[in-house]
């Protein structure tokens, strides 16, 4: 029975990205629906918005791995997303690297943050981890703004240059699809990853950390390893994904690629799809990202200037009705989206508060 | 010499309000184990609560009056906040920690976007009497009055909130509260009603908090994300001071402040350091962790 599940559910997965790997194919319009003025499936506006949905949908698995499968409430996931994008543009734009070095070094760079600052932070736990996190993330924020020798441009950002870039990546507008690809192939590969790590010894012992980290102690563990390595590929996951990100936009500013509040968007797509569940963190990521195009949208139309200020105010702010869906999904749907189908009786159950996922045995997983 | 003493007497300040944000944060998560990342919006609700009060009474009853009124109205404002929270948001999730911190970020996420919504995102000027503009000749240097108002205010707020934490009967059962929640409701006392007198009083002080701030430090601007930029600081205090701690708080909120003044003015003045002050607080946190998890006053790691 359960194979049978696991593999519907890998059939459905094999068909919604064969659907995703053709959509740019697909020239027909869909109002209403699709954010954009022109509602056009594959016009490169809508491409991009799909785009950002993939790779935030990668960045949001990846912190998933962290908050939901090993329980490290993390408020610093933007720090390692930012410190791709801008490592990745300075290497290019500033120094004319090409495009395999730039990425090796970008990675690099994640990686020795990655494990530095995890290191530090992990000497605290709970609160107090998540308090520390929060201020590393703003430090590298307050250190981009600060515009060191003149390499990330301040408040005002860096354009990625297209001259070292492969021609099929440079551009958004004429190499949309090709963009679209990449972070398509992005969120497979962070997905795989996760799932893979999900599945094994590791991953067991990452989601024992979670449950109880006194008991991995006595049998002989130590978690603070196995919590800086979930941390460390968290990490790498949403470096890459920072990478992603300024293929895409072709620009870093503070504001919008290093600021807090990327930080809580993520959270939010994790909680709003179901933590822990792997696919809740990607549904609720496109989601979030479509709304937050879509409810813009909204509020641009005509007829909505003559809604009364009462209803108009709120109703044009996205931060406002984001915020709003969150609350009310954190205070009556706990699991998320996911959580909604666990309750119509497919999948688990998930919520950060409480035990879940599976009951599993780490001294099983110790025998294999 | 002069401008040493002039940086300091403005880190003291900073240090008051660090004080005030930190302190409710502090007590809010001793005794609930909350991290309030509405505590922001308390602060930035004050703020606004004051300059609407500026708003609308400078003109009838002169600066000076509406200025007192505006400091009880961040003040009320503030706790009314943070008592409509606890009230509808946290204590349906009470036994639910991860999901009581992340209302608070909901919270603050949409009713930040509706102060966009309603005052617009660029910032509002508070009006306040002249004096407060203006600087006190001590010896042979000039000290702001705004930055003795802002000392002053964090002077009395500690001596006030020791006095309650100690002498009073709501005051020790929140610090017995804090050293162990489930003994003070073993011996048959709400300690419901303890959570939300917390959330009040430190709504009240973080609302007094984001008043003050725009009246020091931003050349009487308020803006609907200021409260936000201010509560990492606060976090950061909280942190370095011990969770749980008020004493740490203060003391933790007096060396950020001084750390923050001292690096901004002696080094940040160099091409390229501009954000060293900020940069320095980090660091010190780092510290802080590294010789002390528990941060310099705290028993709960």
């Amino acid at each position: 029975m359960k194979n049978l599940m696991k593999r519907r559910g890998a059939l459905i997965a094999s068909l919604v990205l064969l659907v995703f790997i053709l959509l740019p194919f697909a020239g027909f319009s869909v109002p209403w629906i699709l954010p954009g003025t022109l509602n056009v499936v594959n016009s490169s506006g809508t491409l991009i918005v799909f785009a950002l949905c993939f790779m935030f949908a990668g960045v949001a698995v990846g912190y998933d791995l962290m908050i939901g499968f090993t329980g490290l409430l993390s408020l610093g996931p933007v720090l390692y997303f930012a410190s791709g994008a801008y490592v990745f543009d300075i290497a290019i734009t500033r120094w004319n690297w090409a495009l395999v070095p730039a990425l090796a070094l970008t990675m690099g760079v994640a990686f020795v943050l990655a494990v530095l600052l995890g290191a530090i932070a992990l000497r605290v736990d709970g609160i107090a981890f998540a308090m520390v996190t929060l201020a590393f993330a703003q430090a590298f924020y307050f250190l981009v703004e600060n515009n060191p020798h003149n390499l990330t441009g301040g408040d005002t950002g860096l354009a990625l240059s297209n001259l070292r870039l492969p021609a099929f990546l440079s551009g958004a507008v004429s190499n949309t699809r090709n963009l679209y690809w990449v972070a398509l192939a992005f969120l497979v590969v962070a997905f795989v990853v996760v799932w893979l790590v999900t599945e094994s010894v590791t991953g067991h012992i990452f989601v024992a950390v979670r449950e109880n980290e006194r008991r991995l102690d006595v049998l002989g563990i130590k978690p603070f390893r196995f919590k800086l390595a979930s941390f460390v590929l968290s990490s790498l996951i949403a470096a890459a994904g920072g990478v992603v990100y300024i293929l895409v936009i072709g620009t870093a500013v503070p504001a919008t690629v290093a600021s807090t509040t990327v930080t809580i968007s993520i959270l939010i797509m994790v909680v709003l799809g179901g933590s822990g569940t792997r696919w809740g963190a990607v549904v609720g990521a496109m989601v979030y990202v479509y709304l937050q195009q879509y409810l813009v949208k909204v509020a641009g139309e005509p007829s909505f200037a003559t809604l009364p200020s009462v209803l108009r105010v709120p109703l044009s702010q996205p931060q406002f009705l984001l915020g709003a869906i969150f609350v009310l999904f954190v205070l009556f749907v706990p699991g998320g989206i996911t959580g909604l189908f666990a309750r119509l009786g497919v999948g688990r159950d998930p919520s950060l508060d409480k035990p879940r996922w599976r009951t599993l045995s780490v001294a099983k997983a110790l025998k294999k | 010499m002069s401008a040493f003493l002039v940086i300091t007497f403005s880190g003291l300040a900073l240090g008051a309000i660090y004080f005030l944000a930190a302190s409710g944060l502090s007590l809010i998560y001793g005794l609930m184990d909350i991290l309030n990342f509405a505590h922001g919006l308390f602060m930035t609700l004050g703020a606004y609560a004051g300059w609407e009060v500026t708003a609308r009474l400078t003109s009838s009853i002169g600066a000076p009056a509406s200025l007192t009124l505006a400091i009880l109205a961040s003040i009320l404002g503030g706790a009314l906040a943070a008592g409509i929270t606890e009230v509808f948001l946290i204590r349906p999730l009470y036994g639910r920690p991860v999901s009581q911190i992340l209302v608070t970020i909901g919270l603050d996420l949409a009713v930040v976007g509706l102060l966009m919504g309603g005052f617009g995102s660029s910032a509002l000027q508070i009006t306040v009497p002249i004096w407060l503009l203006e600087a006190t000749h001590v010896g042979n240097i000039n000290l702001p009055n705004a930055s003795f108002l802002a000392l002053a205010v964090g002077v009395v707020v500690l001596i006030v909130l020791e006095w309650f934490l100690r002498r009073t009967r709501y005051g020790i059962i929140i610090r017995a509260g804090v050293e162990n929640r489930e003994m003070v409701s073993a011996l048959g006392i709400n300690v419901g009603r303890a959570f939300t007198l917390v959330f009040v009083i430190g709504g009240a002080m973080a609302g007094l908090a984001g008043l003050l701030y725009a009246l020091v430090f931003s050349g009487d601007l308020i803006s609907p994300t200021q409260g936000d930029s201010l509560l990492i600081f606060a976090f950061i205090v909280v942190v370095i001071g011990g969770l749980g701690s008020i004493r740490g708080s203060a003391v933790a909120a007096v060396i950020v402040g001084l750390l923050q003044d001292y690096t901004s003015f002696y080094i940040g003045g160099h091409p390229g350091w501009a954000e060293i002050g900020n940069l320095s607080v980090v660091l010190l946190l780092a510290l802080v962790l590294e010789w002390r998890p528990r941060g310099l006053f705290g028993s709960v790691a």
